[in-house]
């Protein structure tokens, strides 16, 4: 009964703050509630016994990305526009068609359409051993560094380039 | 006996939480007037002595100023952020307290209680993400107040928040090598000695992660915005940066939280480094408390308080040393700031923890098991490091001058 209750109040506040955060003119607000959107991810992703993924989002999203963003809106001082995104009916028609088709086809999964057969709405995934075996970094680690070690180092150096590349591009020229 | 299950463990918890809260904002309190007298002491003049014995309840006077005061609301403010602001700015301090375990586990009739109000089994990562949602408050203080002094404040101390806290997560990746575990009573129990069960290491981490303490506690001081780090309120510069626009309780608000803000610093170096709630030289108090609910060790009522005055007294002298620090050093340069994170300390960090990491592959190949030689060894390695780095440290060609940097 708690764990619905909680699960029922991650995803409101999570909408919620995701509709507020698209429909806010104001750049730091809607960064605000972003955050708060991420929070209530994380929530779940806790809930799900995911821990690792919960406080990864936090920290990477909520805690890095974000601020970055709100760094540079600030620095830029674009806080106190009132301009509004969508402009004109065309705007606001694409938009609400959208929005229309994307919580049609949600509500059909929940009542019980027969495209979504595939897909569980119980949870019933295994983890191959308890939490209180392995511990939470412990699963993700060692097939990270075991199965997929070239994954990750191809990505890493995917990541230097790409780091290498921006400083490349911000550098002036006559240095 | 097992650890407390179902309602006993609900109330267990509220009494943990509304106990924890209130000792850290009395520790808060306290700390205000210590860092006062500590500063006249330096200083070589009295602090401040007219209200009660030695002017110990100042602090109440400066709480009910505070209360009673006219609070502004600057014209140009954003109104919702700028009263959030302060808000956001304490949390992060606060709620990181929940995964810091703080003594030996209580027995009582329905099971103990462990001493820590969430055992998290993301402890370490927990910490990190809530320290690192520290910057908004800041942030958004300095930009929601509407003033240019403010918003350079603001700009200063999130820049200065992201780039030390690189530094902060990396100067504990050699710890979590060595305890092979992020849960914090685990990190505890490492630094213990015990007779059963999974060998540890018998020492504290300030010996063989000497110079992760130092990454920390430098990283730590920037993250907290303290002296020589505080440049987001640089008096000089920025009549007081981030929190110039506030005044009355919210001001106080600020306050409060940086003060939290060095608690926790402090509690975190107690339970990385200083050994937890570990009293060195007594074997009596080395309980451990498997993430299965089993306890190796006895404990008892008297124990708790005791490792509790250990963790009080450790934290306090750490926050003895924050304070010290403030008074003592004067305040770095802005490039200065940015030189030391991004040029020195992030690869400082990064190459420690590669040598720990070969230095922990060879211990491990010669086949020395997990203990007291295991831990010499890297203290060893730490020292020989700590002579290299010092050296190269404050020799002109990392922190450099004004002059020589034209």
């Amino acid at each position: 009964m708690s764990e619905n209750f909680l699960f029922q109040a991650f995803s409101a506040s999570a909408i919620l703050a995701a509709v507020i955060m698209v429909t806010r003119k104001n750049p730091v607000t809607a960064v605000i509630f972003l955050v708060v959107v991420f929070f209530s991810v994380s929530g779940m992703f806790l809930m799900l016994d995911a821990h690792y993924v919960a406080a990864i989002n936090v920290i990477l999203y909520g805690g890095a990305i974000m601020v970055l963003f709100l760094f540079v809106i600030m620095l830029l001082n674009l806080g106190h526009t009132k301009q509004k995104d969508l402009k004109g009916p065309m705007g606001g028609l694409v938009g609400g068609t959208i929005a229309v088709a994307f919580l049609g086809t949600l509500t059909q999964f929940f009542i019980g359409g027969s495209e979504f057969e595939g897909m569980s709405r119980q949870g019933d995934v295994q983890l191959p051993l308890g939490l209180e075996q392995q511990g939470v970094i412990a699963p993700i680690a060692r097939p990270l560094f075991t199965d997929y070690i070239i994954v990750l180092e191809v990505t890493g150096i995917l990541l230097l380039t790409a780091i290498v590349g921006a400083i490349f591009l911000t550098k002036k020229r006559s240095v | 006996m097992g650890p407390v299950t179902g309602g006993a463990f609900v109330v267990a918890t509220i009494i943990k939480v509304a106990v924890f809260f209130t000792v850290m904002m009395l520790s808060v309190m306290l700390a205000t007037i210590v860092e006062r007298k500590i500063a006249g002491f330096i200083q070589d003049r009295s602090g401040p002595n007219r209200v009660g014995p030695w002017g110990a309840l100042q602090v109440i006077a400066d709480g009910i100023k505070n209360i009673i005061k006219e609070e502004t609301m600057p014209a140009q403010a954003i109104r919702q952020f700028f009263v959030l602001a302060p808000v956001l700015a304490i949390l992060p301090a606060t709620i990181l307290f929940a995964v810091i375990p703080f003594g030996s586990p209580l027995p009582t009739q329905w099971g103990f209680v462990e001493m820590i109000v969430a055992d998290a089994s993301i402890g370490f990562l927990y910490i990190l993400a809530i320290g690192s949602i520290g910057v908004y408050g800041i942030a958004m203080a300095g930009w929601s107040s509407g003033s240019k002094y403010s918003l350079l404040g603001g700009l200063r101390g999130s820049a200065q928040m992201i780039s030390y806290e690189v530094a902060l997560a990396l100067s504990l990746v050699p710890l979590i090598l060595l305890v092979g575990d992020v849960r914090a009573p685990e990190i505890v129990s490492m630094q213990q000695g015990f007779t059963a069960g999974a060998p540890t290491y018998s020492m504290w981490f300030v010996f063989p992660l000497f110079l992760g303490l130092f990454f920390f506690f430098v990283s730590g001081l920037a993250e907290t915005n303290r002296l020589p780090f505080d440049l987001p309120e640089a008096e000089a510069e920025l009549v007081t940066g981030y929190h110039t626009e506030y005044s009355a309780m919210k001001f106080s608000m600020f306050m409060i939280g940086e003060f939290a803000h060095v608690i926790t610093v402090a509690a975190l170096v107690t339970v990385f480094f200083l050994g937890g709630w570990d009293i060195p030289f007594w074997a009596g108090d080395n309980i451990r408390v498997l993430s299965d609910g089993t306890v190796i060790g006895e404990p008892t009522g008297w124990k708790t308080i005791l490792t509790l005055g250990s963790f009080s007294i450790k934290t306090s002298l750490v926050v003895v040393v924050f304070m010290w620090i403030r008074w003592t050093l004067p305040r770095f340069r802005y490039d200065q700031l940015m030189d030391l994170g991004w040029k020195f300390m992030l690869e400082a960090v990064t190459v420690y923890i590669l040598v720990i990491a070969f230095v922990i592959l060879g211990i491990e190949a010669v086949g020395i098991p997990v203990g007291i030689w295991y831990a010499l060894i890297l203290f060893v390695v730490n020292l020989l490091l700590a002579l290299m780095l010092f050296f190269m440290i404050d020799r002109g060609a990392i922190i450099r001058g004004a002059a020589r940097k034209i």
